[in-house]
């Protein structure tokens, strides 16, 4: 049997790829889309209260003296479920948390609180993903850190995590 | 329940998986013209597999159809209030989900094979089975391991998450499974091309087995690439229909593999000729789709398609690819080189011809496969690149045209050995039509290279694909010929469509206030009024434009800038006025400050060709695997037919006591 050169071209290329790519997975790589917001201001907006119990949010309820988280849910969102006792533990700890509750409905958002608690001070109803957009949210959850005069700090994607609370209260004294 | 009883089948699935490779890798050891006790498990523990592992499937359909809330995959991918259409898409619109449509054909296909298949060696059978089996398992371990489709939550969601609103869409309900249908089909032309390979019986016999497989694999690809180009054309709003997105180039690279090694076949099945090159292109055509998979599914490539990424699948996916890519490549290197070599032939033939076309598919696929992994390769030295249609367009062109030429001289060549002067008068007829069509194109005016070189070779194209009916017997002339006919002219027509699309298109993007009009071609297209609108699950802003042909009778068109709140997403509608020689694409963008409306209009000029092209090449290959059909089932009757005669006259003899008369071979 003669072994041939070229018999062996295809699998010398097929390892050269493979090794590619299992280096390029091993590699770190930003799956996220992240805000050109962040070390901005807040955009301009004033949004209607989400449900009867809790008043409004506007850009105005974040100039006072500390920073605040903003955290986009809403409650057909089954990650925002998962977020809930991160949510509560942060407000445990004194972070006032402003909600933008996005495309939903009062009588949801009340079930929603209800079921999985309420942490926060007021909830604006975005209906049509307005100030979503305009902060550089693709999606929900996501969170935002705004420091005392306003300005976006640091930006959150996805669920907050229990090991992400800590990061989040860095961030927060950071923004003071 | 029904999510317990589909992860059960899957279970069994997986362990008669094994058992199938087991028991066909016995085949292997069995002495010549004998069958391993052993061996005779690996056919019915093929069809049961394929049996339960559609059961499972069958199962998640059910789960999505009746949104069970439960189970982690639908509360992710669906909502109770999604219409029914999208419930039962967005059973393959996620990753698990589509894993397991993945393995089911997988397992389908392994099932089909043994029961329609009786014509190969047992021992090639038995080891196609194992190899079948060993590619089905590890895909098994996937699902199971790493993507359980039937996982089930804690607590029961109370509403679903919704599907992307990109894919809720009639495309998505086809465009896929047909594409996966295609990609898997190829497994079985990769398990015959081993199974040949460990048992060294590669000739024509085993040709005209893999063919229909390669046949039918590839007309499913041909039609998911159809449609998934026309998806992207409507559904995406570019008004382009091909991106050369590496989702897109995954797709492209099985079937241009698929496609040589449908040609090579061909070549083996008629001549006997280009046996190591056809295994090779057998393990290379699945390879492809293999590795299609693992671009789409780990995210080591930036797409606008991937849409489950997740670093760790990608690494058992790679291992998988390891596992089997590697493994074949290692074994055709070792055993290629035992396997004899087949006929010879000159280089003036149809194989000659037909060895052209593999090579330059090749080149094409060489060309695409760079190109897609080249971002990925610069990535390793943090240079971020995207290469798009200035790499792709003219690198695969520069084969593709000598491609097409030859493709519309080689059906007219013998087998063997011809001489180019017998074929003075085709030859000098698609000269003539090629350079006739570029002048007479160019005598209208400056259009770029490729399209009006597209133009010249579409038109000879044409003439061409019907020659080698020329002084035949239209009746007479078998039916895969004519599927190969009606193919190239399919071929033709696409590259029509494309060439009119690249020189012809014409583009209007202007800020219309209501009741202004703007003209484009021979429309114009009036902006009546701008009004929104809901629908199940999204709102919208539609714009309805009036559009008046040569000032004719107005036609309503209402793209529309759709807002999806679950989750929220915009996507944008276009609405399009199809004429048998063109389309007109409108696409509605924002309103300006000063209230007037971003209209974007575009008249393509034969556009739709490309998907007629499409549907053409899909059917030769339908009418091509119906003419093989018919001829091999009517050779197997023969044969039955004159074996019962000798078997009738051996039994008049013994009880005549006359020696029965030995047939003459």
């Amino acid at each position: 049997m003669r072994i041939r050169f070229w018999l062996w071209v295809p699998l010398a290329l097929f390892a050269f790829f493979a090794g590619l790519a299992a280096y390029m997975l091993t590699q770190e790589k930003e799956q996220f889309v992240a805000s050109t917001m962040i070390g901005q201001p807040l955009p301009d907006f004033a949004l209607p209260p989400a449900f009867g119990a809790l008043p409004g949010a506007s850009k105005a309820d974040f100039t006072g003296g500390k920073p605040r988280l903003l955290n986009i849910w809403a409650s057909w969102c089954l990650p925002c479920i998962a977020e809930a006792p991160q949510l509560d533990a942060l407000k445990a700890q004194g972070v006032e948390i402003v909600g933008i509750a996005i495309r939903d409905r009062p009588e949801d958002v009340a079930n929603f609180l209800s079921r999985y608690g309420n942490p926060y001070s007021r909830i604006g109803s975005d209906t049509i993903s307005e100030v979503q957009l305009a902060i550089g949210s693709s999606g929900v959850p996501e969170t935002f850190v705004i420091d005392a005069k306003g300005l976006i700090r640091y930006q959150h994607i996805g669920d907050i995590r229990a090991d992400d609370v800590p990061k989040l209260l860095a961030e927060l004294e950071k923004a003071r | 329940m029904i999510a317990e009883i589909g992860l059960a089948a899957l279970w069994l699935a997986a362990a008669l998986a094994v058992l199938q490779m087991v028991s066909g890798a016995f085949a292997l050891r069995s002495p010549p013209g004998q069958v391993n006790a052993l061996a005779i498990y690996a056919r019915p523990a093929a069809v049961v597999q394929a049996i339960l592992a559609v059961l499972a499937f069958a199962m998640l359909l059910w789960a999505f159809a009746t949104t069970d809330l439960s189970l982690k995959l639908v509360a992710a991918n669906s909502h109770s209030m999604k219409p029914l259409i999208y419930k039962l898409s967005g059973t393959w619109g996620n990753h698990e989900g589509s894993m397991l449509l993945w393995v089911g054909v997988l397992a389908a296909s392994g099932g089909l094979l043994s029961l329609f298949e009786w014509r190969l060696p047992e021992r090639t059978m038995g080891a196609t089975l194992a190899v079948q089996g060993f590619v089905a398992l590890g895909f098994y371990a996937f699902l199971l391991l790493s993507s359980n489709p039937f996982e089930r939550l804690p607590v029961p969601a109370a509403e679903g998450n919704g599907l992307n609103p990109l894919l809720q869409d009639i495309g998505l309900a086809i465009h896929p499974p047909t594409l996966y249908a295609g990609y898997v089909g190829l497994s079985v032309a990769f398990s015959l091309a081993m199974g040949a390979l460990m048992t060294r019986e590669v000739n024509p016999a085993f040709a005209r087995v893999m063919r229909p497989w390669v046949l039918g694999a590839w007309v499913l690809l041909t039609l998911g690439i159809t449609a998934g180009s026309y998806w992207a054309y409507y559904e995406l709003g570019w008004g382009g229909w091909w991106f050369w997105d590496p989702v897109e180039n995954a797709s492209l690279m099985p079937w241009l593999a698929a496609t040589a090694l449908m040609h090579s076949v061909a070549v083996l099945a008629a001549r006997d000729a280009l046996r190591t090159w056809t295994i090779m292109l057998g393990v290379l055509a699945f390879s492809m789709s293999m590795l299609g998979t693992f671009l789409v599914r780990s995210g080591v490539l930036t797409s606008v398609h991937a849409f489950a990424v997740d670093p760790e699948r990608g690494a058992f996916i790679l291992g998988l690819l390891g596992l089997y890519i590697g493994g074949a490549f290692t074994i055709f290197a070792l055993r290629a080189g035992a396997v004899a070599e087949g006929k010879r032939f000159a280089a003036v033939s149809r194989e000659g011809a037909l060895v052209l076309n593999n090579v330059m598919l090749s080149a094409i696929l060489a060309i695409v496969l760079l190109g897609t992994l080249y971002p990925l390769l610069t990535e390793a030295f943090d240079v971020r690149v995207s290469v798009g249609p200035p790499y792709f367009n003219p690198a695969s062109a520069i084969f593709a045209i000598p491609m097409l030429l030859v493709m519309a001289v080689g059906p007219l060549l013998r087998w063997k050995s011809d001489k180019p002067a017998r074929l003075q008068f085709e030859l000098a007829l698609i000269a003539a039509l090629v350079i006739g069509g570029i002048a007479a194109v160019s005598f209208f005016g400056q259009f770029p290279l490729l399209p009006l070189l597209g133009l010249g070779l579409a038109a000879a194209l044409a003439v061409a694909a019907f020659l080698p009916l020329r002084g035949r017997q239209l009746g007479r002339v078998p039916v895969a010929t004519w599927g190969m006919v009606i193919a190239h002219f399919g071929i033709a027509v696409s590259l029509f469509g494309m060439a009119c699309e690249g020189a012809f298109s014409k583009e209007r993007l202007a800020a219309v206030a209501p009741g202004g009009t703007e003209q484009i071609a021979d429309f114009a297209v009036t902006l009546e009024s701008v009004t929104p609108i809901a629908g199940p699950n999204w709102t919208a802003i539609e714009a309805q434009l009036a559009v008046r042909e040569d000032g004719g009778a107005p036609v309503i068109l209402t793209p529309q800038a759709r807002t999806f709140w679950s989750p929220p997403q915009s996507t944008s509608e276009s609405a399009l006025l199809t004429r048998w020689d063109g389309q007109l694409y409108a696409v509605i963008g924002n309103q300006a400050e000063d209230g007037r409306w971003q209209i974007r209009v575009w008249w393509k000029p034969f556009v739709t060709f490309i998907w007629y092209g499409g549907i053409l090449v899909a059917l030769g290959g339908v009418l091509a695997i119906a003419g093989r059909v018919r001829v091999d089932v009517k050779r197997r009757r023969a044969s039955v037919k004159g074996a019962r005669r000798r078997a009738d006259v051996e039994a008049l003899g013994s009880s005549g006591g006359v020696p029965a008369p030995q047939p003459a071979e």
